[in-house]
């Protein structure tokens, strides 16, 4: 028998199978290509692979199916991490959102729950994004736009005012100033007298992929990494219900690259923390549960499946092989999944709320644990409410009207994805070695090797739009002057001067108020914590609960750390 | 007075009095020195004579940006006004110009007392080197104090313009020095004052030593024997040793000034840009000169025939060309 | 202030910025590619760029086109100030182009305070070439009249 171990198929039939294709392609396709020429000169996705025409189990003919997939929730979880999977509980459909200032918040987190919401989520402004206050001069115009301004304990305190912190979790996607936010939030939740252990939630708070996408750097790499494990070891060690870190693809993706390099640099960056983790004496059993992952969902479909459930089989491998992890969820990589923001248009909107469908379903094809789909009107602003429903209407009808969620992982087994499964893991780990070989990712970021990639790559599938090589409906194919379909397009309005005015108000306000003593003391105290190499968490929430800014703390750190100014890389 | 002339002096007048958008085309004209107004170079160079040249260079990679950035602040705490000329080194075959130096050096941008100007051998037809010795000319005349050129120290022209600052600065990372072999190409080793840059990496201490015993040994530093080159350590991005550096460039200034070599430096400089003009001169007027002598160039090419004589001719040719000439 | 006989260096030079706050550098490297590509000298001043900067740097490079990137929402506050820089500087010819994630509305009210072109999500890298080269051409012929 040729199917010792678990191989799928035996050399015979193997053999039989070959001979059928040959003559097939030599017999059949011929005449049918004489009449019917294929319509490109080639086929490519979006990581520039070539696709084939047709998929046999001749390219997958040594495919292993226990090593390859086993079964949901068991290694290498190629086809989930759990075992019961969407059967027994759908996704979380985590809708992103947040504007104005931390009253609106307050409201809106109350509306939400009330309709039996429990999973937060918090998006904030730019000026607390880069961990700078609504008071300076660079905030102007800025405050409260993308998301919530919170740019001290105090705000925090008002955004979960009548919220119970012990009875929800929060979503906080942030990055440099994550042990900021995060002193903020526990700060308020020790007000209200909420016990560690009940204190639930996630922060981002994944510095390397800042410098290679989302640039909302602050630090120089070196002290950004060291704050945010900070953060990790910290809560490892006294919030036993926090994810401490989502490491990101989403952002890399954005930015351009492909499949392949969202795959490659976010597994890169999860390789290093945690190496740096371990090195700080952690058992990788005590903190690798703890870490999820950010990925985005693109607009071609198989190439996304495929890439979710390579992404599951590296981890699990990369965990178990190079850090001998024990428990089993150490081994799973959990993930969110946002649809790619990226592929969506101005030209002709509406079509931005199929593309969005497509994603949504083949990140629910991929495994994803929450997924957030974008709204159709993102490209002119930050989503409207109508607009947010419909998004939020495309996840439920995949959920509960398509039957897609009904079997496991019902993608597996197709030759055509197993084999692309098998080519994205291959190019990752292709990709991961020369990372090795720049000393890991810190290292490779400190070179610019993936930040010049990544611009690479995102200029050359630019150019193919241009000229035609990939389409975009609407974009450069099928396109039609429809400027007022798009002026029908309803958007968010909404105050921004008048919320500004308010956050500049709150914060001088809290400046003038505070024990000027314990501020100095604490501020103090968080400058020499980071000049020398202790934990700086415990500094910083003791500055938080005195009452310094967030612009604040931030600025203190810069005094030590510097702020990072990226070299010109195109 | 021509009316050319009237806006010429109106145009360096509005200069005088800092206005950035008046600097700005005045060296868009020194970047083009064929068609630039004939009594600019000279307008500009009567009132100069008073700025230091610093001139920085090093690998890529070493942090130049960065450390100029700090010296531009410890610079104009010191009360300096502040002139940058950033080279860009790149030269595609086809395309144009990716200039991204000021990048790092943004934090001054609205600072009036800095100008920033960037500069891509791209577009310009003199080259780099007359194109920096002319905006050294032009800050210099417009009042800055400190004119910093900066470039990554190879070619030519780059040698010729580190040649032409009154104080040259190397900069070297942990690393990059060990082996000297490298350090003396091109200008590395006629530096004056020597940065050891990012010196919080794990082998600053090894290169340091390495640094300092190539100095002590003769290896590096210019050929000035009265002037002993200094070894600085900084942390640009943390403005370590920033203070000390600025102090460094400042003695040597004095220490040329009072060894009288001031005035030898702008003569030098200057007989190098009138040079490199006359040379610019020629080769354009050859240019035209060998369209207008088109058949004959070519009738000599196709028979080989009157080779010598031919050059000579179309040299002579170009001589009608020259600027001056054009006029008529 | 400017006489014919004088002539710049025959290159077109565009500033390309990142105005505001967020990060979204993709669209402003790809711009800043492909004018390169293109023939131009691009000079690029990278993220978190404020109006003031940028048109003090439009100034010292003098540039013949300003193209700035802005995905934060915060592009009407951003642009009237930056807009006001420039008249103050005497630099209105000085056409400012801007891309982003930008309102129709905002088309609008972006146009009426100066700006010569917005380019929203989807427009084609040739097309954008192709304005900026058109307004960079403009701005040297009318220079050259004087």
């Amino acid at each position: 028998m040729g199917c010792a171990m678990g191989n799928l198929y035996d050399k015979n039939s193997l053999k039989e199978i070959k001979g059928s294709l040959e003559k097939w392609q030599n017999d059949i396709l011929p005449k049918w290509l004489q009449q019917v020429p294929e319509r490109e000169k080639e086929f490519t996705n979006l990581s520039n692979i070539q696709i084939k025409n047709l998929y046999t189990p001749l390219d997958i003919e040594d495919f292993d199916y226990n090593t390859k997939l086993g079964f949901p929730g068991t290694y290498p979880f190629t086809r989930g991490i759990h075992a019961t999977m969407y059967r027994a509980r759908l996704w979380t459909m985590r809708m992103f959102s947040g504007f104005g200032g931390p009253e609106e918040t307050n409201n809106r987190l109350k509306f939400l729950i009330e309709h039996g919401e429990t999973g937060l989520s918090l998006a904030f402004d730019y000026p607390t994004l880069i961990g700078i206050d609504p008071d300076d001069p660079m905030a102007e115009g800025e405050v409260g736009i993308v998301g919530v301004s919170v740019p001290s304990i105090e705000d925090m305190r008002i955004v979960f005012d009548g919220i119970n912190m012990g009875e929800v979790t929060t979503n906080m996607t942030i990055n440099p100033p994550a042990p900021v936010l995060l002193s903020f939030y526990v700060g308020v939740a020790e007000m209200q007298g909420v016990p560690y252990n009940k204190i639930g939630g996630t922060t981002q708070n994944d510095p390397l992929k800042e410098f290679i996408a989302q640039k909302s750097y602050v630090f120089p790499p070196e002290p950004a990494v060291r704050v945010s494990m900070d953060l990790i070891e910290w809560s490892v060690k006294n919030l036993p219900k926090w994810n401490p870190i989502s490491v990101s693809g989403y952002h890399i993706r954005e930015a351009g690259s492909t499949a392949v390099q969202e795959l490659a640099f976010t597994i890169a960056d999860g390789i290093e923390y945690v190496r740096q983790l371990i090195s700080r004496g952690l058992d990788v059993d005590e903190f690798a549960p703890r870490i999820s992952f950010f990925w985005d969902s693109h607009i071609n479909f198989f190439e996304e499946i495929a890439k979710f459930r390579a992404a599951r089989r590296m981890w699990a491998k990369i965990m178990k092989e190079w850090f001998h992890a024990k428990k089993e969820r150490s081994m799973w990589m959990r993930f969110h999944t946002q649809t790619a923001g990226v592929s969506l248009t101005a030209q002709q909107p509406w079509n931005n709320i199929i593309r969005t469908a497509i994603e949504a379903m083949a990140a629910v094809l991929g495994g994803t644990q929450s997924l957030h789909t974008n709204s159709f009107d993102e490209p002119f602003r930050v989503p409207s409410e109508f607009a947010a429903k419909i998004a939020l209407r495309t996840q439920q009808i995949i959920a509960y009207e398509s039957g897609i969620a009904d079997t496991i992982d019902p993608l597996a087994g197709s030759y055509y994805v197993e084999w692309l499964t098998d080519q994205i893991e291959e190019q990752a780990w292709k990709y991961i070695d020369k990372i090795e070989k720049l000393g890991g990712m810190l290292e490779a970021v400190k070179k610019g090797f993936p930040q010049r990639e990544v611009t690479e790559a995102s200029y050359n599938y630019q150019k193919q739009v241009d000229e035609k090589k990939k389409y975009i409906v609407g974009v450069n194919i099928f396109e039609e002057n429809e400027v007022d379909e798009i002026r029908n397009v309803p958007l968010l309005e909404f105050d921004q001067a008048e919320i500004e005015k308010r956050q500049k108000a709150r914060i001088s306000k809290i400046k003038s108020e505070r024990n000027k003593e314990l501020w100095e003391r604490s501020l103090n105290e968080l400058r020499k914590a980071a000049e020398g190499d202790v934990n700086l968490m415990p500094y910083i929430l003791q500055a938080a609960k005195a009452k310094a800014t967030l612009g604040e703390i931030m600025n203190t750190l810069k005094e030590v750390f510097g702020s990072y100014v990226e070299p010109p890389i195109y | 007075m021509s009316s050319a002339e009237t806006i010429l002096d109106d145009l360096l007048n509005k200069a005088s009095n800092g206005n950035m958008r008046a600097i700005g085309r005045i060296l868009s004209y020194l970047e083009n020195p064929y068609t630039m107004p004939e009594d600019l170079l000279e307008k500009l160079a009567k009132r100069a004579g008073n700025a230091q040249i610093i001139g920085i260079t090093g690998i890529p990679g070493s942090g130049k940006s960065t450390l100029i950035s700090k010296l531009i602040t410890s610079l104009r705490k010191r009360g300096y006004k502040v002139a940058v000329i950033a080279i860009d080194p790149s030269s595609p075959i086809s395309g144009g110009a990716l200039l991204g130096d000021r990048l790092r050096m943004q934090e001054h941008a609205t600072d009036p007392g800095v100008f920033i100007r960037s500069v891509s051998s791209k577009g310009l037809k003199g080259g780099l080197s007359l194109a920096a010795l002319a905006m050294i000319e032009a800050f210099d005349a417009l009042g800055y104090d400190k004119i910093i050129i900066e470039t990554v120290g190879v070619g030519q022209s780059e040698v010729d313009i580190m040649s032409a600052a009154d104080t040259i600065v190397v900069v070297t990372m942990p690393g990059a020095g060990d082996d000297i072999q490298a350090l003396k190409a091109g200008v590395m080793e006629i530096g004056n004052i020597y940065v050891l840059n990012k010196i919080d990496k794990e082998e600053a201490n090894k290169t340091y030593e390495y640094l300092s015993f190539a100095l002590e040994k003769g290896d590096l530093g210019g050929n000035d024997s009265n002037w002993q080159p200094r070894l600085i350590k900084t942390s640009a991005i943390m403005g370590k040793g920033i203070e000390e550096l600025v102090e460094a460039i400042e003695d040597h200034f004095i220490f040329i000034k009072k060894s009288n070599k001031i005035q030898e430096k702008i003569v030098s400089r200057r007989t190098l840009m009138i040079n490199l003009l006359a040379e610019q001169f020629l080769s354009e007027g050859l240019k035209l000169a060998s369209k207008e002598m088109y058949d004959e160039l070519k009738s000599a090419a196709i028979n080989a025939n009157d080779i010598f004589n031919t050059s000579l001719r179309l040299a002579k040719k170009a001589v009608d060309f020259l600027p001056q000439n054009k006029k008529d | 202030m400017l006489s014919p006989q004088f002539t710049k260096s025959e290159q077109f030079k565009v500033l390309v910025a990142k105005l505001g706050i967020d990060g979204h550098d993709r669209g402003a490297k790809v711009i800043a590619r492909a004018l390169k590509d293109a023939g131009f000298e691009v000079i690029y001043t990278g993220i978190r760029q404020t109006p003031q900067q940028i048109v003090s740097s439009a100034l010292q490079e003098d540039v013949d086109v300003i193209g700035v990137s802005i995905l934060s929402g915060a592009h009407i506050h951003h642009m009237k100030v930056l807009m006001e820089e420039l008249k103050n500087a005497g630099a209105s010819d000085i056409p400012v182009v801007i891309g982003g994630t930008i309102p129709l509305i905002d088309v609008d009210e972006l146009k009426k305070i100066g700006v010569r072109e917005v380019f929203l999500p989807g427009e084609s890298l040739k097309r954008i070439v192709e304005i900026i080269r058109k307004l960079a051409e403009e701005k040297r012929r009318l220079e050259s009249r004087g």
